[in-house]
């Protein structure tokens, strides 16, 4: 089975966002591949380890996007496309259409995604990815079965979890409960060195949503910090949620 | 020229799920005629419930085929209405089903989008649209121009007023057939709980390292209880195998904002204060006096969750 992935590369989830005029700096910031995208590409070589085939990680990004595509080739994925974009601010329509770009061309049985990326948290991508390519699509799978040119996958709905059928090929956007991706060994890390990338240029298409303004919350201010018995702390906490927050006690 | 603005409406079997009350109750604000779409079967009684929360029209589209929910079925059909009726506006809660539906539709009519939106500005051909992005550590302002301008919304952020419109049903046309159907749903599992879902719920209690473990996790299910709560997690807990990755609350969880955030055992690591920093009233219990959370939180207290909450329980139930 041939199987591709789509990995973003994002900011570590615990980095500190700074504005430098007006844009989200980039200094000093540690890059990874985008959680839930790295769970995407666990599933893919647990598959292809399962029933054998190929596992193709396509990352649309900057020069440095490199390094996302090496830790997922040292996971043990076996070739990358690099599709070069130089505006980080490239928005869900534009990025889908160079990834499916590059996807057409690969034909890979099954697309494995995140369901979400942890940095500008849209969940349009894979959705729009399967549109153009007119392939089915599953969204926020936790547990994925393979066999007879289907997919059954089981989802997070709102209240519940739902199990759904699709034909393959099609695409598929992981939750984290999913799996527990691996760390690379030395030797996966060594193999990835010499696992070709391919470096294509994303095709010419204009965004249509725009960023127009950048701005960091408002900094929450501390209150109220007691210590002391737990007697006395216990009770002035209990009287605050009553007294100022009003809440509402079921008995 | 496109006119209206249009809320679609999420439902399960006829239950409409809070965040559509939201929208419909925004829309008001754009000063244009508000639609509900309601695509099911054997939805059409929800029109007088719609028109309470400010649906002038609700269009209905009523068939065997959208019985249970299908991103085909559903797209083909929402297509085929925006041809007839050409909405200005659409706007989607940020649900599973939501943000499923808008990404597929928006693809197929080749327009950007903004999803999971904290605030919106509609003006005549364009939307400017608020996004807390890196869970809330940044807000951009997006713009999409053009028609139709389509958007998911946030749950929880939007106040729900009434304002008793009529609610006429208008009856459209089932345009989507058995080929548009790419899914195929064998089985829904409801999630058996007692307690509100976690993103729509009005108070929240986290648990965190501080639990210990599952003992830990009794001891904050007895204060949600006793304040109608949804149980929430740090990844802490939820590595620790405490809780499950659904209740996690944080950058690789959910984005809550209820009206009180109550953190037990929580240290507040940066991608948690993300998930949850925008609520109202905060207030944590942490042994260690250091711990980021108090930077937040509106009440805090350092002490031990598991001497603190069962005094608080005490309280709260004279």
């Amino acid at each position: 089975m041939k199987i591709a992935v789509c990995v973003k590369q994002t900011f570590d989830t615990e980095a500190k966002i700074v504005l430098k005029d007006g844009k989200i700096s980039g200094d000093g910031i540690n890059l990874i591949i985008n959680p839930y995208d790295e769970v995407a590409v666990e599933e893919a070589i647990r598959i292809k380890e399962k029933q054998g085939g190929e596992v193709v990680v396509v990352c649309a990004g900057g020069d440095r996007a490199t390094e996302a595509i090496r830790q997922a080739l040292a996971m043990g994925a076996d070739r990358g496309v690099h599709i070069k974009v130089n505006d980080p601010d490239v928005d869900e329509y534009a990025r889908a259409v160079m990834l499916a770009e590059v996807l057409k061309e690969q034909g890979a049985d099954l697309i494995l995604c995140g369901h979400v990326a942890a940095d500008d948290g849209s969940s349009q991508v894979p959705t729009r990815v399967a549109e153009i390519l007119g392939l089915p699509h599953a969204n926020v799978v936790t547990k994925l079965e393979l066999g007879d040119g289907k997919a059954v996958c089981t989802r997070e709905v709102d209240g519940g979890m739902e199990v759904m059928e699709v034909a393959l090929p099609a695409v598929i956007t992981c939750q984290v409960s999913l799996n527990e991706p691996r760390y690379p060994s030395m030797k996966g890390i060594m193999q990835a060195k010499k696992k070709p990338i391919a470096n294509v240029d994303a095709v010419a298409v204009e965004s249509k949503a725009k960023i127009i303004e950048l701005a960091l919350p408002a900094a929450k201010q501390a209150g109220k910090k007691i210590e002391g018995e737990p007697e006395d702390t216990g009770k002035q906490l209990a009287e605050w949620l009553l007294n100022e927050v009003k809440v509402e006690v079921k008995q | 020229m496109a006119k209206g603005t249009w809320v679609v409406v999420d439902q399960r079997d006829g239950k409409i799920r809070k965040v559509t009350f939201e929208l419909l109750s925004e829309a008001q604000k754009y000063g244009d005629e508000v639609t509900a779409v309601v695509i099911g079967k054997g939805v059409e009684g929800l029109a007088p419930e719609l028109g309470k929360y400010g649906a002038d029209k609700v269009l209905v589209a009523d068939d065997d085929i959208f019985a249970v929910y299908n991103t085909g079925a559903f797209v083909a059909q929402m297509a085929a209405m925006i041809k007839e009726y050409d909405p200005a506006v659409i706007l989607f809660g940020h649900t599973t089903m939501g943000r499923d539906l808008a990404a597929r539709l928006a693809q197929k009519l080749g327009v950007g989008m903004a999803t999971d939106c904290i605030a919106a500005e509609i003006s005549p051909g364009k939307g400017v649209f608020t996004r807390a992005i890196y869970a809330g550590k940044a807000l951009a302002k997006v713009q999409v121009e053009g028609t139709p301008i389509l958007a998911t919304i946030r749950a929880g952020v939007m106040e729900v007023v009434e304002s008793n419109k009529a609610g006429e049903v208008v009856k459209a046309a089932v345009a989507a057939t058995a080929g548009d159907v790419y899914q195929n749903v064998k089985e829904f599992i409801p999630t058996i709980s007692t307690r509100p879902e976690l993103t729509e719920a009005e108070v929240v209690v986290s648990g965190g390292r501080g639990l210990k473990g599952p003992e830990g996790v009794k001891v904050i299910e007895e204060l949600a209880d006793l304040l109608g709560a949804a149980i929430g997690a740090s990844r802490a807990s939820v590595d620790s195998g405490w809780l499950g990755h659904e209740y996690q609350v944080g950058q690789t969880g959910k984005v809550v904002n209820p009206n009180l955030y109550i953190a037990a055992g929580i240290s507040g690591a940066i991608q948690h204060l993300a998930g949850m920093s925008s609520s109202k009233y905060i207030a944590a219990i942490n042994t260690d006096p250091e711990a980021p959370i108090f930077s937040v939180a509106d009440f805090g207290v350092v002490g031990d969750l598991f001497k603190v909450i069962p005094v608080v329980v005490a309280e709260l139930k004279k």
